[in-house]
């Protein structure tokens, strides 16, 4: 697979939310704004980098039976490292997202790729793929948060063009569900149409 | 490179090394990151008194209270070394989702300056008119807590409660008079 | 089309019963309570209803038109009758651009997005109704007071005081006050058990009257359209639970009698926990299915957040009905 394919198919062609359906757990939780998915997406996209090129330079020094331990300290390592980042330097984000930072590491999208893809293939490949789906999960976060917000808060990246409250589900964890459908079956419609 | 094999020595080795450079990288994080943490909480709660205070300088030494079901924090405020309000952090467990954390600011003589809302889980859209964005919470700014029954009018007092969403409004003002009784007892 | 809800094994015994006659017999038993609730709440009422029934047959047209590229089957009544107990269940006075959101997703999410009629697995307009209510709390529960008295019973709206508590909400309320409940009888908020009976309080505009629900559901029983086992079981229940807690402490526990006459129960139990779509098939089923629903709706009532629980407890059953289904299938013939 080219070097270019590696990068864009996590953003559309296999979009770890949109098509794979992994992760969801910070999918649903943190989309209430547009905002908070775009930070939440970073995060990710930051720990997800980071731990393929790791784990893809220590791939043969990791032996088999225990690689999944391995994966999990060094996944969890970068989520702290993250988190306090986050803490010092943009609290006001924190203050937001601070309880889901720590899900990072269960994130089954960072694993599946440190599993699927950086064990298998080298440290330019495995870097290109954590930007590439990296940017998949921000940009699905991303897109599911300004929804929501427009939706349920009639704002977006905190700019209100709608005077009052919104359609408050949407802001509400069934909300989530209920959008998240919808926007999976519209990209769906979309791929199906250009086949 | 060949793989390693999964020896037991090869296990051992790879973990304890991932794990040591794991803790140690973490710890780095920690060491570089803990002033600015430090100063941003710190930053975070003086905003919060800053909203509810009139002017000031600096704080004293906070002073906490135990009281039934957890504990009050009491920030006293000087301007030019004069007495000017105190901030209390206070709290409600009875409000539609649990925990409310408040931070009310009294004047010397007891008269409320501001009250802003630090924590809570309330429904958005009901419960959320608590926030200072909207204007339910702005009228108890100089009201004084002896001339004014700070309790909903459903239950004899004097202050409308939140359109459906009463029972955050009976917390928010429970967690203001937890306030303002020891504040009294404290002066 | 015709055959659509027609699912048990061979052989089938004839019947002039079909889909249309069906649904529209429904909606004639409907007739009785939308008379009521525009006695009581006026023009108000007549624009809601009709605004859902529009709304909701608009929506399905267009849905099966242009996105799923099908013949239209708009004639069959369904429609007509989510939009009905759709606006049932809403307050009379709520905006008419709310209205027309709760059609969409009763139609656009409840049922189209999960097949159409006869696929659905929860009660469109009950659906529809628990979306408005956690989007729009506050308009959902601004209930009109009626209008005019009937034989003399109810509170009356005045110019300053147009909206009011519900009886169930207002007792919900002051429970939590720790009022007792003999006090809490004693308000005009509160009609006397006639005058829960006929209806003359405020709440969703269809739920109200007790008498033309009961009428409807006759009417229903009459023409075979339901049977007696969910209204039965579910009315049953919630009474016996609500008597049992009422003997261990009537200060705390409201009568078994203003349970089942005030709020939404009634209307419940007889046209929406019966929607054969998304309710059991074989009789035994059914009753335990009625039995859950009314446990429910008195749990939810008397321990949960929200002062009424009928939807929450339908659409919560509703998720059971494929292992009810399950548990108690029908006999085949023959065996």
């Amino acid at each position: 697979m080219s070097n270019i394919a590696t990068l864009t198919r996590g953003i559309i062609k296999e979009n770890p939310v949109f098509v794979l359906l992994l992760g969801l757990c910070p999918v649903l939780g943190v989309t209430s704004s547009a905002m908070n998915g775009l930070g939440m997406g970073i995060a990710t996209m930051f720990v997800l980098t980071l731990s393929n090129v790791l784990i893809s330079i220590l791939k043969s020094q990791i032996p088999d039976n225990v690689r999944v331990p391995a994966f999990i300290v060094i996944i969890a390592s970068f989520t702290t490292v993250v988190q306090f980042l986050m803490e010092a330097y943009t609290p006001e984000l924190f203050t937001q997202l601070g309880v889901f930072i720590p899900l990072i590491v269960v994130n089954c999208i960072v694993l599946g790729r440190a599993e699927g893809f950086a064990m298998k293939n080298g440290v330019f490949k495995s870097f290109l793929d954590g930007i590439g789906m990296g940017l998949g999960f921000t940009l699905a976060l991303t897109l599911l948060g300004g929804v929501r917000e427009i939706l349920g808060a009639g704002s977006i990246f905190d700019w209100k063009f709608i005077p009052g409250d919104g359609i408050l589900i949407f802001i509400l964890a069934p909300g989530a569900f209920i959008a998240l459908g919808f926007l999976i079956a519209i990209i769906n419609q979309l791929q199906r149409k250009k086949t | 490179m060949k793989k390693k094999p999964s020896t037991l020595k090869n296990m051992l080795l790879a973990l304890t090394l991932i794990a040591g450079a794991a803790a140690l990288s973490v710890g780095l994080v920690v060491a570089v990151t803990e002033e600015p943490i430090a100063l941003a909480r710190q930053a975070r709660l003086e905003a919060a008194i800053r909203t509810v205070l009139p002017e000031f300088d600096h704080l004293e030494e906070p002073k906490t209270q135990e009281v039934a079901g957890g504990e009050l924090v009491f920030y006293r405020a000087y301007y030019n070394d004069e007495y000017v309000g105190t901030a209390i952090a206070t709290f409600s467990t009875t409000g539609f989702k649990g925990l409310i954390q408040l931070m009310v600011g009294l004047l010397p003589d007891g008269t409320i300056h501001n009250i802003d809302v630090i924590r809570h889980r309330e429904t958005p859209g009901l419960g959320d008119r608590i926030e200072l964005r909207f204007p339910w919470p702005r009228q108890f700014q100089g009201m004084h807590p002896n001339n004014v029954n700070l309790r909903v009018r459903q239950d004899g007092g004097d202050i409308d409660a939140i359109t459906a969403a009463t029972i955050t409004a009976r917390a928010y003002l429970e967690a203001v008079r937890l306030a303002f009784d020891n504040f009294t007892i404290e002066n | 089309m015709n055959n659509r809800l027609i699912i048990s094994g061979a052989p089938h015994v004839h019947s002039p019963e079909n889909v249309n006659k069906i649904m529209w017999g429904v909606v004639v038993a409907l007739l009785p309570a939308a008379f009521v609730a525009v006695y009581f709440f006026g023009f108000d009422a007549l624009v809601t209803i009709s605004v859902a029934v529009a709304s909701c047959l608009f929506f399905e047209w267009a849905i099966q038109k242009y996105m799923l590229k099908i013949t239209p089957t708009v004639t069959d009544g369904s429609a007509v009758i989510t939009g009905l107990l759709l606006a049932f269940n809403l307050p009379s006075n709520l905006p008419i651009w709310m209205t027309v959101l709760g059609s969409l997703v009763a139609i656009g999410v409840a049922k189209m997005a999960f097949g159409g009629l006869g696929k659905n697995p929860f009660n469109p307009a009950l659906v529809a109704r628990c979306f408005l209510l956690i989007s729009f709390p506050v308009a959902m529960t601004s209930w009109p007071k009626i209008i005019r008295p009937l034989f003399g019973e109810g509170l009356v709206a005045s110019p300053d005081a147009l909206t009011g508590a519900t009886p169930l909400g207002y007792l919900v309320d002051g429970i939590g006050q720790n009022v007792p409940v003999s006090t809490l009888m004693q308000s005009d908020v509160v009609p006397s058990y006639f005058g829960m009976f006929l209806g003359a309080h405020g709440g969703s505009l269809g739920e109200i009257s007790a008498i033309a629900i009961l009428l409807g559901g006759l009417y229903m029983l009459w023409r075979r359209i339901i049977t007696w086992q969910i209204p039965v079981a579910f009315i049953g229940s919630a009474f016996v639970f609500a008597f049992i807690l009422n003997v261990v402490n009537p200060e705390i526990y409201i009568s078994p009698l203003a349970h089942i006459l005030t709020g939404g129960l009634m209307l419940g139990a007889i046209f929406m926990a019966t929607d054969m779509v998304t309710s059991p098939m074989s009789p035994k089923g059914q009753l335990l299915f009625g039995l859950g629903c009314g446990v429910l709706t008195i749990i939810i009532r008397v321990w949960g957040a929200f002062p009424e629980g009928v939807s929450f407890a339908i659409l919560i059953m509703n998720a059971f009905v494929p292992l009810i289904d399950k548990a108690f299938k029908p006999r085949v013939f023959g065996k």
